[in-house]
């Protein structure tokens, strides 16, 4: 039952900022928005007993992306922006056809999953396990990571990616001799 | 007449949870109230001992610079000091800057202090004596402090001023970048005690791990110095720097929030490096003793060692406050990306390699001499490297062996072009030190 | 007592969300922000999944710590080419970035 509550309280938290991340014309305040809906779904994630995921959620979404997407929205800032209208010309469309695409997530996802809170049914409540092995998850985690038979390729692949995004990010963004910015 | 007894007896021996467990039942109502009760303790213990922290860091900081700091208000020795501080912060009149964002601008001072508290949350006071023994518990110290960087962006951003912004932007490009040695310096714990729980971090620590890792110690000392805003690295707040920096537009109770959040994390890291490499609350095994009437009283023995160390680490916050020099902006990120970051992750290479190693059967002591012998030889080769680099340096700034040296004695087509121009006896009457041109300064 | 289906739910609408912003938005880091809301929404997916069929394995985590490693990764090169942009040409708006159209 308090699970629950906390849930829809949660559930609440990140849709609504989600939804006033994509219609605030402030985009300082979308981006306020955003890490408002990451702390949400952080909270989802502990609630799911995923606390490594919500602890690597907030270090790297909060403390790092929306700080990123700060940054840039200070770096692209035009003199009249907050006058016009935040949606472009293919608003309408792109409404409707959101609204379908949810109408159809959820009418799929009603038929192939039990609604109602309940144990009897499988995936009608959280099984119950043994709370060593949520414990020794991370243990898991670690392991699958470099483990041979596991996840080692897309681990050091990742880090790869890393490396590729961080060196080019720069180049990308080094300004040209005689540029500057309008920060 | 029992029952004060033994809440007398829950009290000293820092046992009340068991107490209200034993006479109240354990349903899920009484853990909800001894959770929020140890909420109310650990916070309003936070809040209050920066009183202390306060008057403590005037008077230490004064007698280093040879004066004597608050001696006026309650009595010889300014023990009211800060209460004087905090009512004049009180009657302050509360700014609202013009043009300034209202929700950024006022959120700001509240989230600073909410990230410094949340953190209390896990550390270990004594045993058993733990807001909540999280199996991530670094990694969620970690993920909080990270929190904090944004709401300096906050501070900056909606003071609606450039000199904020621009303080707001070097304080967070100073504490993003010094999270990176951090992580990697709180790494070499976690692998030495195979687990992320700082409570199971103190129970491996048979040895204190200062013992086993003093660099990653040092790494993390000032790594948490950066990301504090502590002497050396202040710049972000210092009244002669870009004018007290991102809380420029704050005043009365809203800097004093700032200021507030500031010394709980200093007191935070300070606990927090006690529990890493200290060894925590642990002092000989005094800290299990149970008495004679089944109350743990050995916890009070560990809560007052836990503080001791504590506050001897604070004081050498507070000894380094008082005896360096400020460091400038781009020194400090230098300092960073091309000394520590290289050296931290040197470290942890080195340590997880060794540390697989050492045979499981090794006792306690032989792993010490072996980490302890690799760290000593990592900063003994980093030291190598620093002195071979400066000799470089030097050299390139002098022109070869000083003045006067061997350069002007026998002139070679070395350096800065006019030097075998100079002749090899001295007969420039006005210049004593060999007339040579005028050094060209290596850019890097 | 949380069906899996209402984590499904949530995602489902926390992605719509997302795509709505992705097409819908003038600004092309507000763009970013729709596509980090969708990636967020998958993760909150996959972790569902993996509390409630295998939480004794690792490969619902393996994964989302995967997606979410990219999904830093993607943000930190989409703002830079956003800003690249915005030297060139000095807007963001995607109405205006349309030098493709015919």
């Amino acid at each position: 039952m308090s699970q629950q509550i906390i849930f829809f309280i949660l559930a609440a938290i990140t849709l609504t900022s989600a939804i006033a991340v994509v219609t605030m014309r402030n985009l300082f305040h979308a981006a306020l928005a955003l890490m408002v809906s990451f702390l949400g779904v952080a909270g989802i994630y502990v609630l799911l007993e995923a606390g490594f995921m919500g602890m690597a959620q907030l270090l790297v979404y909060i403390g790092a992306i929306s700080i990123l997407i700060i940054f840039a929205v200070m770096m692209t800032r035009r003199m009249m922006q907050t006058r016009e209208t935040p949606f472009n010309a293919q608003t309408l469309a792109a409404l409707v056809g959101t609204l379908i695409t949810m109408a159809i997530l959820f009418v799929v996802i009603g038929r192939l999953y039990p609604l109602a809170p309940t144990t009897e049914i499988p995936l009608g409540a959280a099984p119950q396990v043994d709370p060593a092995i949520i414990g020794s998850s991370i243990d898991q985690l670690g392991r699958a990571f470099v483990g041979a038979n596991a996840y080692v390729l897309p681990f050091e692949v990742a880090s790869v990616l890393l490396l590729a995004a961080l060196v080019g990010s720069i180049i990308i963004a080094w300004p040209r001799s005689g540029e500057e910015d309008n920060l | 007449m029992n029952m004060i007894i033994d809440l007398l007896k829950s009290l000293i021996s820092l046992s009340l949870g068991d107490f209200i467990r034993r006479n109240f039942g354990t349903g899920p109502g009484t853990e909800l109230l001894i959770d929020i009760g140890g909420v109310v303790i650990l916070s309003t213990f936070c809040l209050l001992i920066v009183i202390f922290l306060i008057w403590l860091t005037r008077k230490l900081v004064a007698r280093m610079q040879d004066r004597i700091g608050p001696n006026r208000v309650g009595g010889r020795y300014g023990l009211l000091q800060t209460v004087a501080d905090v009512v004049k912060l009180l009657s302050k009149e509360l700014i609202h800057p013009s043009g300034a964002d209202w929700l950024s601008y006022n959120a700001a001072p509240i989230l600073t202090v909410m990230a410094a508290l949340l953190v209390w949350a896990v550390m270990p006071f004594a045993p058993g004596v733990i807001g909540v023994d999280l199996n991530i518990g670094v990694f969620y110290i970690m993920a909080i402090s990270s929190i904090s960087v944004v709401v300096l962006l906050l501070a900056g951003w909606g003071s609606n001023n450039k000199y904020a912004l621009l303080g707001a932007f070097r304080a967070v490009a100073q504490m993003v970048s010094y999270e990176v040695p951090m992580m990697l310096a709180l790494l070499v714990p976690v692998i030495l005690a195979r687990t992320m729980s700082t409570k199971g971090i103190i129970d491996a620590q048979n040895l204190p791990f200062i013992l086993f890792a003093p660099v990653s110690a040092l790494i993390f000392y000032i790594s948490t110095l950066a990301e504090t805003g502590r002497t050396p690295f202040d710049l972000l707040e210092a009244e002669s720097e870009i004018v007290a920096g991102f809380h420029i537009e704050y005043g009365g109770m809203k800097f004093g929030m700032f200021f507030l959040a500031e010394f709980v994390n200093t007191l935070f890291w300070s606990g927090m490096f006690v529990t890493l490499y200290l060894g925590g609350y642990r002092i000989f095994g005094l800290e299990n003793w149970v008495g004679g009437d089944g109350y743990p009283y050995g916890r009070l023995i560990g809560l007052i060692a836990f503080f001791a160390k504590t506050f001897f680490m604070y004081f050498v916050y507070d000894w380094i406050r008082g005896t360096l020099p400020r460091v400038r902006v781009d020194q400090i990120l230098n300092f960073n990306w091309k000394f520590m970051v290289p050296l931290s992750l040197v470290l942890i290479f080195f340590v997880a390699l060794v540390d697989k190693f050492i045979p499981d059967t090794a006792g306690t002591v032989t792993r010490m001499a072996i980490h302890l012998t690799l760290n000593l030889v990592i900063a003994a080769a980093t030291l190598e490297f620093l002195r071979r680099r400066g000799r470089q340096f030097r050299q390139e700034m002098s022109g070869g062996d000083g003045p006067g040296g061997r350069e002007t004695l026998y002139p070679d087509d070395h350096g800065h072009g006019a030097a075998h121009e100079a002749p090899a006896h001295s007969d420039h009457g006005d210049m004593p030190l060999g007339g040579r041109e005028p050094i060209a300064v290596p850019l890097h | 007592m949380i069906p899996l289906s209402w984590y499904l739910l949530l995602s489902a609408a926390l992605f719509s969300v997302g795509l709505f912003g992705v097409l819908a938005r003038r600004n092309a880091i507000a763009v970013l922000m729709g596509v980090e809301l969708m990636l967020n929404a998958v993760n909150i997916n996959l972790i569902a999944f993996w509390r409630y069929l295998t939480p004794d394995r690792s490969v619902g985590l393996a994964w989302a710590v995967f997606v979410l490693t990219v999904a830093a990764a993607e943000a930190a090169a989409g703002l830079a080419l956003i800003i690249s942009v915005y030297r060139n040409r000095d807007s963001v708006d995607v109405e205006e970035l349309d030098t493709l159209k015919n």
